[in-house]
């Protein structure tokens, strides 16, 4: 008998992978809330790492007919004592459940390990880019070429060879052309024949092919095809994100932190939309420069504000490096507030005039002390500014946060999915 | 001396051609094993999760359920609370069984002995696989059923079809046949007809289900119930073959979906009933191979002492009292019974001739043997072989459970003179699927009225259905019949103990 042995190593692997999908996708809501609780818990560096959830298995749950109760009868090994007719106590030891292994049903949660991309699907599923679709037109374009058909004219460096010989055959045989086999036979016969009058015969007809192959040209300008290009816009793949922050001596540690952890979760954002993502960090205090990411966020600096500053340095970077033809871009301010009572105009200035018509996004993150309401206190003067300038239709996005809970919350309050892609709720 | 199969650990497929010959040989010469034509393929234990999941066939429609299984599975095995087993075997001809690539080189000769020749012999010949199963077109059916439940997808939407399959797999374990019928399954035909049928039946128009009114004279006289009965196939145990056939608003497609399901349980039905047997041939064989093989030489002693620390754990069966125990291990029983015909056949004691005068001293092991693996399921297996002496080893009891009881739980019968009978009707008793399994039947159909679909669970010993469940099933149910239905759970003299009604969910409100 035949015995097959078959290496099935080298399947590809994943067969489970859809019926996987489909769990997940049925599971949506469950194991979104579980996502969500599961990252509050962690760090902001791996909050986006995947892994172990749990979800209550009501909703997942197969039902079957099950029964319960009733007089129970058990066979078991392993009597020590017992004769016929003893009673056992039923809480006591004597007393073996019957339950078979668990699987997993009955419990009461269920675990399981979700990939860094499920996990990170599920964070960002409800968020969405706000306005793109609007500036796309405008901004986020840039043109490409993809082939569309053939032509009867263009460089001759895309002349299509096998459709203009295709072309040609198909005209030769349309218009009878003698094909070289015949015009061979015709010129061996003359050569065997021995009659006169029948060889001038052949000799005429060979005339009058070899004529006709001379009008009928082999291939005919017309038949000549070119490829096609076409240009089609092509939406633009990366993006820039800038982290502007202000580090003079009142913004601490807390604030930083809270500022740190929203830049995060905009990058991992931006990040699932765009191919490249650069980042450029910008700190200022009374002046602004450009950093590395840890000097951005430990360096120790001092001196007063000057927000404009901040936003000057910004506008340079984007006429030097980032045209906004080729790149999208998002901004994203944090402060405590304080600005210079002089810097007011010019902040505004610059914002309305160089920096939001270039930028896809805009948002404005007021950082408070932990602990302290930041609704309860007055308005700072750059929120007065900021928003003076919403109100006047200044396409900006503002939030004020002061403890790490709500980060996750407000930045998902600023991506939402929105029906309307008004961006109006202000606390 | 004979050559070695294998020395060490390692194996290559070379060694592994050895070792299935070997094995081979000792199978068909020394035990006469009849077995189908072996496929043994080396698997991946990341492969052996996705087989898990897919109720270890090699391909399976999709389902968000198995997509649970494996997250479930991989999410135990990752965390190391769960190993992996050596092999599965599936019972299609070819015989395919997967061996796990980080196995030893024995424990590859242990799952080649264990599967493909114990679980293949037993497959092959035992009556209830011969009965319910098509090994030869199970793979094709299954491929069908793939492209089907695809298909459907594509055409009327996956959630029109998961919302099918769903209640299907819900009345699974009622879609049953339990009794043969007049001819097996033939799953090939199955899958020709399938089209075929589907078009008969949407052209042939059921009377019963005529809506028009038919005139004075016929309506006000209702169809007798005797009639109405025997025109709906009443009464009907197998509820998703009574749906198939007769519930009234279900699109065809949606009918051949509950036939493949129907045909799958009734694949796995005598999987379910031979458990201890099942596993018991399979472990006997594996032993008797693994020690000829050793006592020809083929296996070193070291080899056949770490066989010996497997076969030990697999036969393992703790205690009622151990933490480990988790009732009876039906590798440890099965393999235990087989072993004690053996002795029975060769070496009877007095008792054993009066309780056994057929086999005992009857010298002929395998042929014996062979007979019990064809002709018995684990309920009569145990109720006929299980004997005085292994029921004194095992030290087998007896307790009855009634929560009227004050005293507690009575110990019924023991491993004695007195109880011997007693403990091996009730062992045998909770082996078979019939008793396990809720006993719920279709009784009738309100064609006159509401057309509300009547059930009866027949409650044996006051063990009543656990009530979120049965609302679920329910739920599912009156989903596929659109109508009505009720549940009534009578116990022996017909006294109704609990009525559950549910009504179909209207179809926007069930996708949730």
């Amino acid at each position: 008998m035949a015995i097959h042995i078959i290496d099935r190593r080298l399947n590809p692997g994943g067969k489970s992978l859809e019926n996987r999908q489909r769990f997940l996708r049925r599971a949506k809501s469950l194991v979104q809330g579980a996502v969500k609780k599961t990252s509050q818990e962690r760090d902001i560096k791996d909050v986006l790492e995947g892994g172990e959830v749990t979800i209550p298995l009501d909703g997942m749950h197969e039902p079957r007919f099950r029964r319960e109760g009733g007089t129970r009868d058990m066979v078991l090994p392993g009597n020590k004592k017992f004769i016929e007719g003893d009673y056992l106590q039923r809480s006591g030891q004597g007393s073996a459940k019957d339950s078979g292994p668990g699987e997993g049903d009955s419990e009461d949660a269920f675990r399981f390990v979700l990939s860094r991309d499920e996990f990170v699907d599920l964070f960002l599923d409800d968020l969405e880019l706000p306005d793109l679709a609007k500036r796309k037109i405008a901004q986020t374009e840039s043109e490409g070429i993809q082939r569309a058909g053939y032509t009867t004219s263009g460089s001759p460096a895309n002349i299509s060879v096998s459709r203009t010989v295709k072309l040609a055959l198909a005209r030769r045989i349309a218009l009878k052309r003698p094909r070289k086999d015949e015009v061979e036979e015709l010129e061996a016969a003359i050569e065997a024949c021995t009659d006169e009058e029948e060889r001038a015969e052949l000799v005429a007809r060979l005339e009058k092919l070899k004529a006709k192959t001379k009008r009928i040209p082999f291939i005919d300008p017309l038949d000549i095809r070119y490829r096609r290009y076409e240009k089609v816009p092509r939406p633009v793949a990366q993006a820039v994100m800038f982290c502007l922050m202000d580090v003079s001596g009142s913004m601490s540690e807390h604030m930083k932190d809270l500022a740190k952890r929203f830049y995060m979760l905009l990058y991992v954002f931006l990040k699932r939309r765009y191919k490249h993502v650069e980042i450029v960090f910008i700190r200022h205090t009374d002046r602004a420069e450009e950093v590395d990411e840890q000097t951005f966020f430990y360096g120790p600096a001092s001196g007063g504000t000057l927000v404009s500053s901040a936003l000057q340095a910004m506008h340079e970077i984007v006429r030097e490096r980032f045209s906004p033809a080729d790149w999208n871009i998002y901004a994203a301010q944090a402060s405590d507030g304080d600005n210079s009572y002089s810097d007011g105009e010019l902040t505004g200035l610059l914002l309305t005039e160089k920096i939001l018509p270039v930028c896809q996004f805009f948002a404005y993150l007021e950082v408070g002390e932990s602990g302290g309401s930041a609704f309860d206190l007055s308005d700072s003067s750059l929120w007065t500014l900021y928003e003076r300038l919403r109100n006047s239709g200044a396409p900006l996005s503002m939030r004020k946060v002061s403890e790490r809970s709500e980060i996750f919350p407000v930045f998902h309050d600023l991506f939402q999915r929105r029906e309307t892609a008004q961006e109006k709720a202000a606390p | 001396m004979t050559e070695r199969l294998f020395e060490g650990a390692d194996w290559d497929f070379h060694t592994l051609q050895r070792i299935t010959d070997a094995c081979e040989e000792v199978a068909l010469k020394d035990l006469g094993l009849d077995v189908y034509p072996n496929q043994i393929e080396v698997i991946t234990a990341e492969q052996m999760l996705d087989a898990y999941s897919s109720v270890g066939m090699p391909l399976f429609y999709k389902h968000w359920s198995f997509g649970k299984q494996f997250a479930y599975h991989e999410a135990s095995y990752r965390k190391g609370l769960m190993g992996l087993a050596y092999e599965i075997v599936i019972n299609s001809s070819p015989c395919i069984s997967y061996l796990m690539e980080e196995n030893t080189a024995t424990m590859q000769t242990l799952v080649i002995a264990h599967a493909a020749f114990g679980h293949n012999h037993f497959f092959k010949n035992n009556y209830l696989f011969k009965q319910w199963t098509d090994a030869e077109g199970i793979l094709d059916y299954l491929d069908f059923a793939k492209n089907y439940v695809m298909q459907c997808e594509e055409r009327y939407g996956r959630i029109e079809v998961e919302r099918t399959l769903d209640a299907a797999h819900a009345l699974m374990s009622h879609g049953i046949d339990r009794y043969p019928g007049k001819k097996t399954l033939d799953l090939r035909e199955e899958e020709k007809r399938a089209g075929r049928r589907r078009q008969h039946e949407e052209e042939v128009f059921n009377d019963l289900w005529r809506t028009v009114p038919a005139g004075k004279s016929k309506t006000r006289s209702a169809i007798s119930l005797e009639r109405r009965r025997k025109l709906l196939g009443l009464p009907q145990e197998n509820l998703l073959y009574f749906l198939e056939k007769s519930a009234p608003r279900l699109a065809p497609w949606q009918r051949e979906l509950l036939r493949i399901v129907r045909h799958i349980a009734q694949y796995f039905y005598p999987q379910s009933q031979t458990k201890v047997m099942n596993e018991g041939t399979a472990t006997y064989v594996h032993y008797r191979i693994m020690t000829q093989l050793h006592q020809q030489g083929r296996i070193s002693d070291g080899n056949f002492l770490e066989f010996l620390g497997s076969h030990t754990n697999v036969v393992f069966q703790p205690e009622f009292d151990d933490p480990r125990f988790s009732g009876f291990n039906p590798y440890a029983l099965g393999f235990a019974m087989m072993q004690d015909i053996e002795r029975i056949v060769t070496n009877p004691a007095d008792e054993d001739r009066e309780w056994f005068p057929d086999i005992a001293g009857k010298n002929d092991v395998m042929g014996v043997l062979r007979d019990v693996w064809a002709n018995y399921r684990d309920e009569s297996f145990i109720g006929q072989f299980l004997s005085p002496r292994l029921m004194r080893h095992l030290r087998m009891f007896h307790l009855h459970d009634d929560p009227e009881e004050r005293a507690g739980i009575r110990v019924d019968a023991i491993h004695d003179e007195r109880g011997f009978r007693r403990v091996r009707r009730e062992l045998a008793r909770q082996h078979d699927v019939g008793y396990i399994d809720a006993n719920i039947e279709v009784v009738d159909v309100d064609l006159a009225g509401d057309r509300r679909l009547i059930l009866h669970h027949r409650v044996i010993k006051g063990s009543q259905l656990n009530e979120t469940d049965a609302k679920r099933v329910l739920q599912h149910l009156a989903d596929l019949w659109t109508y009505d239905v009720a549940l009534i759970e009578v116990d022996a003299n017909d006294k109704v103990l609990r009525e559950y009604v549910v009504s179909p969910r209207p179809i926007a409100a069930a996708v949730a």
